[in-house]
């Protein structure tokens, strides 16, 4: 318990402790909208159409809130110091060792994927995702006001990524890694002799198989066949579907593919979690 | 006593050295409103009237304006920090500990400069959130969007670079784990997938980004720099940008 304690009164994470409260409250605030538009529908154009003067009215607005926010600033800044640890020492490593906490969830990922998954690819699609998403949402509606019946794919996929994947990641990477990157309870003491059994095993081992170019194969094929997921979905559905047939082959493969390699992260953390498998596929080359 | 002061405000405001920096007059007309707007260089990206809905609180979060106004806090305070802090690894823990114990008012300025960075992480976040739930990046705003994605990147990059400077052991092992990644990295890292056998930890993009092997004094300087003028130069050039195309694609979204 004491190590949660102190942990909750790291100066640095609090704008985690803050978040805890903001997400919510902005989440509910979106969605109370979102149900009265869908609802009583899109205000109409008589009323959309009024405009006032910036100034004021706007500025007077911008004003507020600054202040608001400088207040908040100020009571902040006094009432909490930034930290300050003893000199930098190479020959010193914590342990825990953290990044800052909005890197936590990709040091989260660490646990699940190698270093050049978790910590360049992955974010890499992440970047290139979110520019792509304009592009490959080809949904007209929905644009300008909060709603959640025109565009409820969107809203979950881009909810289940920033929510689970990087809020909730992020605050079990601060509250509850301890040493030896171990998951312990806020209840729990940080034993740094705590006793984890390594039995992870590969997929391939799982299924029986026990040499190493079969494995690759089969490691392979399993990769091979998740992706190729997106293409026989949309060779399946495409007669019927006219989403499918607005939405283009390119712009389904981008989709698929992004979908697809965000999925694989939930997928592998159960695969870890729940059968204890290392890699998917382990090649010379890389392991997945 | 009043009628008085009335006199002497309108002498004032009637003087020509006022109405040389101030060119609109205060009636309480809709062309000074636009004047007001349109002639003030730190008004001007505003258009002079905008939509009702756009002063809605429920319907912007103010996150876009509230990261804005952290950038301008860290500028300011960063640009006081930088008084009293040398990017050299035998003298910059013993600078911030003068700022937190001699300086006057120096832990108060280290702590707005701090709290305002990860505020602006929080904002930054929030707002991107926004802009999705309300589907603003839909036509035409598609690239304005992919703009605040750099400009998402570019803040974790100021605050990331940032972290380093306390040299404390905070700061080494939080920049260590982040840059450790960087040897992963396909091809031009020395330990990811496909590197080149001639690439080592001495040659790799991690060593590009810090000056050496490990985390040292030349990564110090190099983050400092990365913090205090090319990150911040980049961001604020992006910034015009971005806030230039708000305006251009038609200002602040709605349902029309």
């Amino acid at each position: 318990m004491e190590n949660f304690l102190l942990l909750i009164q790291k100066p640095d994470n609090v704008p985690i402790l803050a978040m805890l409260f903001l997400i919510p409250y902005f989440m509910w605030l979106a969605y109370k909208q979102a149900r009265q538009t869908d609802r009583i529908g899109v205000p109409s154009d008589a009323a959309l159409n009024d405009k006032v003067y910036v100034w004021p009215y706007l500025c007077r607005n911008e004003f507020i809130c600054a202040i608001i926010v400088m207040l908040v600033l100020g009571v902040w800044s006094i009432m909490i110091d930034a930290p300050l640890e003893e000199p930098s020492d190479p020959a010193k490593t914590p342990n825990p060792s953290k990044a800052p906490w909005y890197f936590l969830a990709l040091q989260e990922m660490l646990v699940y994927f190698d270093p050049w998954i978790a910590g360049v690819v992955l974010p890499g699609l992440i970047i290139a995702g979110l520019i792509a998403i304009p592009y490959i949402d080809i949904n007209p509606k929905g644009k300008g006001y909060y709603t959640i019946k025109e565009r409820p794919f969107a809203l979950v996929v881009f909810c289940f990524g920033f929510i689970v994947l990087w809020i909730v990641l992020m605050i079990v990477g601060t509250f509850l890694r301890g040493p030896g990157w171990n998951i312990f309870m806020p209840w729990q003491y940080w034993d740094p002799h705590k006793i984890v059994p390594l039995t992870n095993v590969n997929l391939s081992y799982l299924f029986g198989i026990r040499d190493a170019t079969t494995a690759n194969f089969f490691g392979f094929a399993v990769v091979a066949g998740y992706f190729a997921l997106g293409p026989i979905f949309y060779f399946w559905k495409y007669k019927t579907s006219r989403f499918l047939q607005e939405l283009g082959l390119t712009r389904y493969v981008i989709v698929s593919f992004l979908f697809l390699s965000m999925v694989a992260l939930p997928i592998k953390m159960v695969l870890r979690l729940a059968l204890n498998i290392k890699y998917v596929w382990v090649s010379p080359w890389f392991n997945i | 006593m009043n009628e008085e002061r009335k006199g002497l405000k309108e002498k004032i405001t009637n003087s020509d050295i006022w109405k040389s920096i101030f060119r609109h007059g205060y009636e309480k007309t809709g062309r000074r409103y636009t004047l007001q707007v349109l002639q003030n260089v730190w008004l001007h990206l505003h258009p002079p009237r905008i939509s009702r809905h756009a002063l809605n609180f429920r319907f912007t979060w103010c996150m876009g304006g509230i990261t804005f106004l952290m950038f301008l806090v860290t500028a300011v305070t960063g640009v006081l920090l930088m008084f009293y802090y040398r990017p050299v690894a035998e003298y910059a823990f013993g600078d911030v500990q003068a700022l937190e114990f001699d300086i006057p008012f120096g832990m108060l300025l280290r702590n707005m400069h701090r709290w305002a960075a990860h505020g602006m992480v929080i904002s930054v976040m929030l707002h991107m959130f926004r802009v999705f739930l309300t589907g603003s990046y839909k036509k035409p705003r598609e690239f304005n969007w992919a703009v605040g994605v750099i400009l998402l990147l570019i803040t974790f990059f100021l605050s990331f670079t940032g972290y380093l400077l306390p040299w404390d052991q905070l700061a080494y092992w939080a920049v260590t784990v982040g840059t450790n990644m960087a040897r992963a990295t396909p091809v031009l890292g020395h330990e990811g997938p496909f590197a080149p056998s001639d690439i080592t930890q001495s040659n790799d993009v991690r060593f590009a980004l810090l000056g050496g092997t490990i985390v040292g004094p030349s990564t110090l300087l190099r983050f400092y720099i990365l913090h205090c003028v090319a990150v911040p130069l980049v961001a604020s050039l992006l910034m015009a940008l971005h806030f230039w195309r708000v305006r251009k694609d038609g200002g602040i979204s709605g349902p029309l």
